[in-house]
């Protein structure tokens, strides 16, 4: 083979496995990716039931609903709107009324979110960040209050 | 006094930093050998100041010294010893001193090990070396301190984050870090090739060990991550296509090519600008890691207390440094010389093939963690690219490398015998396929599983079919045999190794569709069967700690009857933090593990989460394998740090006499030293 037909092989070959690359790519954005929404801006946007979503705001208070086995129904909230979530599963360590969450799963007509995964980790500060400045906008989170917390004065642990 | 001690010698470090970045690299350019010859010692001294300064706060951290800000917000007096050394690298401050202090060390090990080296190039290397050194400390002093005082000291700290308190801890970061920082040198040498547009065979040959170096690092230091996840978090999971995780496997992948290319580049004296701008990418992939795990862009755990200010100060060094070495890349490249073209069929191009596909894979990684990013920042339109995206584009590029890559190792320098190397390998081939059909009947489950178990086993045995044809001779005794296989090439047997390592890791990725999983409420006497094993709760009952408190359940696991292990998984309270954690009890059977999780104690009993995970260890021994691949290749005379010319030059003879000695004998493919 030539010196220019080596080159034409090459080059043939890293083409047909980027477009190989792209496509895959291309078709797994279309099917694969999820978007955020906190409950008021579901409304906001209209969300049609069956879409498949991440939904991010705080436990309400007293909301919580244990029923038989690991089923368990709780209220999202955020300032301007609630959804009520179900879930089968254990929850993580630090699910808490009032701790700020992210579930994944599919909406539901009637104001209802079928949730196949809850995600509240890593510590008692953390706020997924998606949740913190969704929150901020609406005015229900300072970020001096939980992120950096005040020192104490000298002396006291 | 001792804190203050450390602080100011991290500011003598950025001084001579400063002094490094320059005077050599003009002595290169001005052709003086005094300028160049203050490069070695200057890094050496810049290594001892950091390390002082890395000591004063590891001593502040032994002392429990609350007065200094870092030690208060991350230590606690009664944190057991090896979280207060380890805790030094558990927060942001601490973490960029440790970056320093490898970056620092990696520096003296070049002026140490560079004896042999031509000047000009020690000079230029240690420079870029300088150049980042300087950035990142100045980095820490601006905005990162992590020797700033506290006017008025409290009497006890607020405890490092439960989660990090882990003897995964004290292992993983370093590693990583390593890896990291190890690629800094390739990129060094990168740079100091194009300021000196000097690049041929024997640059390749220098630049190659440390590229080995920081690959062996960087693989166990995910490997690592990648276990602690997976024992910690309790979901049975080791991998979740978390930003955090992507951005250390985009590194990984850039290096992963560019170790192969480097020995093309030796071999042959081909793929040259290539190779070097695979070692401005590999390095450039480790600061956007760093930058999207400490700037706060992502929120994980590694992403401790973020401040806006920090983060544009990295994205500033990440533009730097990024954008300053591709700017000079495409102004010098095209000086260098142009390398030999090659036939597409022979081992470079079987490499060319493997840099082809690592390189696409890294760009579907780099695809998949950035466009959320970038979606947002444009359209402010909030998405996540899960597991699903990964598995469709990640996936499909690695099929054709598992499937190449034996075949790769047959194929001659050169020009190659693909039909022949195909021969060779029909039988691990069958072999593989007949494993596949065995796997699906012994454990039914998802055909996929099955499929990746028999390309897994074709891909270890396949490993060895190079260095077997190399050993088994036709006539020869067992002694000669064994004399041959003690005289090979130790990068033979390295790649042969390093390629059964990422077998092993993928019949351990297959294994996990065979795995189970049970979350059941159980209370004290309660039976669970789970795979093979049969599980008792014993009974439920708190334990105190150092640190915490925690409820423990005691479980007997037995086999058919039989008590293979007890097992206690607890829920660790953390006072200091009044945060919970999982701790799971973990027993690992031959390469499987049983998996014991606890939660939330109920009226209904204690929910449990159970799994059996056949295999699941080969994920991480194949990691182990492939970084012990890497080290024995390390430790090829050839290969070794800077060796002197005229030693390379005897060695090269005697590699082609045994060479000559065999190669009647051995097949085609055998004959090419790896």
């Amino acid at each position: 083979m030539t010196r220019k037909g080596r080159r034409l092989v090459m080059i043939a070959g890293a083409g047909l496995v980027l477009s190989l690359a792209l496509g895959l790519v291309l078709f797994a954005l279309r099917g694969n990716i999820v978007f955020f929404h906190t409950p008021a801006e579901i409304a906001e946007k209209n969300v049609q039931p069956g879409t498949r979503l991440r939904l991010g705001g705080l436990v309400k208070e007293g909301s919580v609903q244990r029923s038989g086995g690991r089923a368990i129904e709780f209220t999202v909230a955020d300032a301007k709107g609630e959804i009520r979530v179900s879930y089968t599963g254990l929850l993580p360590d630090l699910f808490r009324e009032g701790q700020g969450i992210v579930a994944e799963g599919v909406l539901e007509p009637g104001n209802r979110f079928k949730a196949d995964t809850v995600l509240a980790k890593h510590d008692e500060k953390y706020m997924p960040r998606d949740l913190a400045d969704a929150l901020k906008k609406q005015g229900l989170f300072q970020h001096g209050k939980d992120a950096a917390p005040a020192r104490p004065e000298g002396g006291k642990p | 006094m001792i804190v203050e001690i450390g602080h100011y010698a991290l500011v003598l470090a950025f001084a001579l930093a400063l002094i490094q970045s320059t005077l050599p690299v003009w002595g290169s350019l001005a052709n003086d050998r005094g300028l160049m010859s203050i490069a070695p010692s200057v890094a050496v001294a810049k290594f001892l100041l950091v390390a002082v300064s890395y000591a004063a706060l590891t001593w502040a951290y032994l002392e429990s010294d609350f007065s200094v800000s870092n030690v208060y917000e991350n230590s606690h007096s009664l944190k057991p010893l090896v979280y207060k050394i380890s805790g030094v690298w558990g927060n942001h401050e601490g973490s960029m001193l440790l970056w320093i202090l490898i970056l620092v060390l990696f520096s003296a090990l070049v002026a140490l090990f560079s004896r042999n080296m031509p000047q000009d190039l020690v000079a230029s290397v240690l420079a870029v070396q300088a150049w980042i050194s300087a950035a990142f400390i100045l980095f820490v002093l601006l905005t990162s301190n992590p020797f700033e005082r506290i006017p008025s000291p409290p009497a006890e700290g607020r405890d490092l984050n439960p989660i990090l308190q882990d003897p995964g801890l004290a292992i993983h970061p370093p590693l990583l870090y390593i890896g990291y920082v190890g690629y800094s040198i390739t990129f060094s040498f990168a740079a100091a090739a194009l300021i000196n547009g000097r690049l041929d065979a024997l640059w390749a040959r220098y630049m190659r060990p440390w590229s080995l170096l920081a690959w062996i690092f960087l693989t166990l230091g995910i490997a690592m991550g990648s276990y602690w996840a997976y024992y910690t978090l309790g979901w049975g999971g080791f991998w979740f296509w978390d930003p955090v995780e992507n951005a250390s496997l985009m590194p990984w992948l850039a290096g992963t090519a560019l170790l192969h290319t480097a020995s093309v580049m030796e071999k042959r004296d081909a793929l040259k600008i290539w190779t070097v701008f695979l070692a401005i990418a590999a390095f450039s992939l480790s600061l956007l890691g760093t930058f999207l795990v400490r700037s706060g862009v992502l929120t994980s755990v590694h992403s401790f207390a973020s401040d806006p200010q920090r983060g544009v100060f990295i994205l500033a060094i990440l533009v730097f440094f990024i954008g300053g070495s591709l700017a000079l890349f495409a102004w010098r490249a095209q000086t260098l010389t142009q390398g030999g073209i090659f036939a597409p069929v022979s081992r470079e191009g079987a490499l060319v093939l493997n840099n082809l596909l690592l390189a696409t894979a890294c760009a579907t990684v780099f695809v998949g963690t950035l466009y959320p990013l970038a979606l947002e920042g444009l359209t402010g339109a909030k998405i996540s690219v899960g597991p699903p995206f990964f598995n469709y584009t990640f996936v499909p590029l690695f099929v054709p490398i598992f499937l190449a890559m034996p075949l790769g190792q047959l194929l001659a320098w050169k020009r190659g015998d693909l039909l022949g190397a195909a021969q060779r390998l029909t039988l691990v081939a069958a072999l593989g396929f007949v494993a596949a059909l065995a796997f699906y009947g012994m454990q039914g489950g998802p055909a996929l599983s099955a499929a990746m178990a028999g390309l897994a086993i074709f891909l270890i045995k396949g490993s060895f079919v190079e260095v077997a044809g190399r050993i088994f001779v036709k006539g020869a005794s067992p002694r000669a045999m064994l004399s041959r296989a003690i005289g090979l090439p130790r990068t033979a047997w390295g790649t042969a190794i390093a390629h059964a390592g990422v077998g092993l890791c993928l019949l351990g990725l297959a294994a996990t569709g065979w795995g189970v999983e049970k979350i059941v409420a159980m209370k004290p006497g309660d039976r669970a069967s789970v795979g093979p094993y049969e599980v008792t709760l014993e009974r439920v009952s708190p334990r105190a700690g150092p640190n915490f408190r925690e409820t423990v359940g005691f479980m007997t696991v037995r086999e058919g009857g039989r008590v293979v292990a007890r097992l206690e998984p607890s829920r660790r309270d953390f006072t200091a933090r009044t945060m919970v954690t999982s701790q799971a009890g973990i027993l690992t059977l031959w390469l499987g593990q049983f998996q014991a999780v606890i939660a939330e104690d109920k009226d209904g009993g204690i929910d449990t989460r159970l799994y059996w995970k056949p295999l699941v260890t080969l994920i991480w021994l194949g990691a182990v394998v492939m970084a012990l691949g890497g080290a024995l290749a390390m430790t090829e005379r050839r290969l070794r740090f800077g060796i002197a010319r005229q030693s390379r030059r005897r060695n090269e003879q005697a590699a082609d006499e045994t060479e000559a000695k065999q190669g009647n004998a051995a097949p085609a493919g055998a004959r090419v030293q790896s």
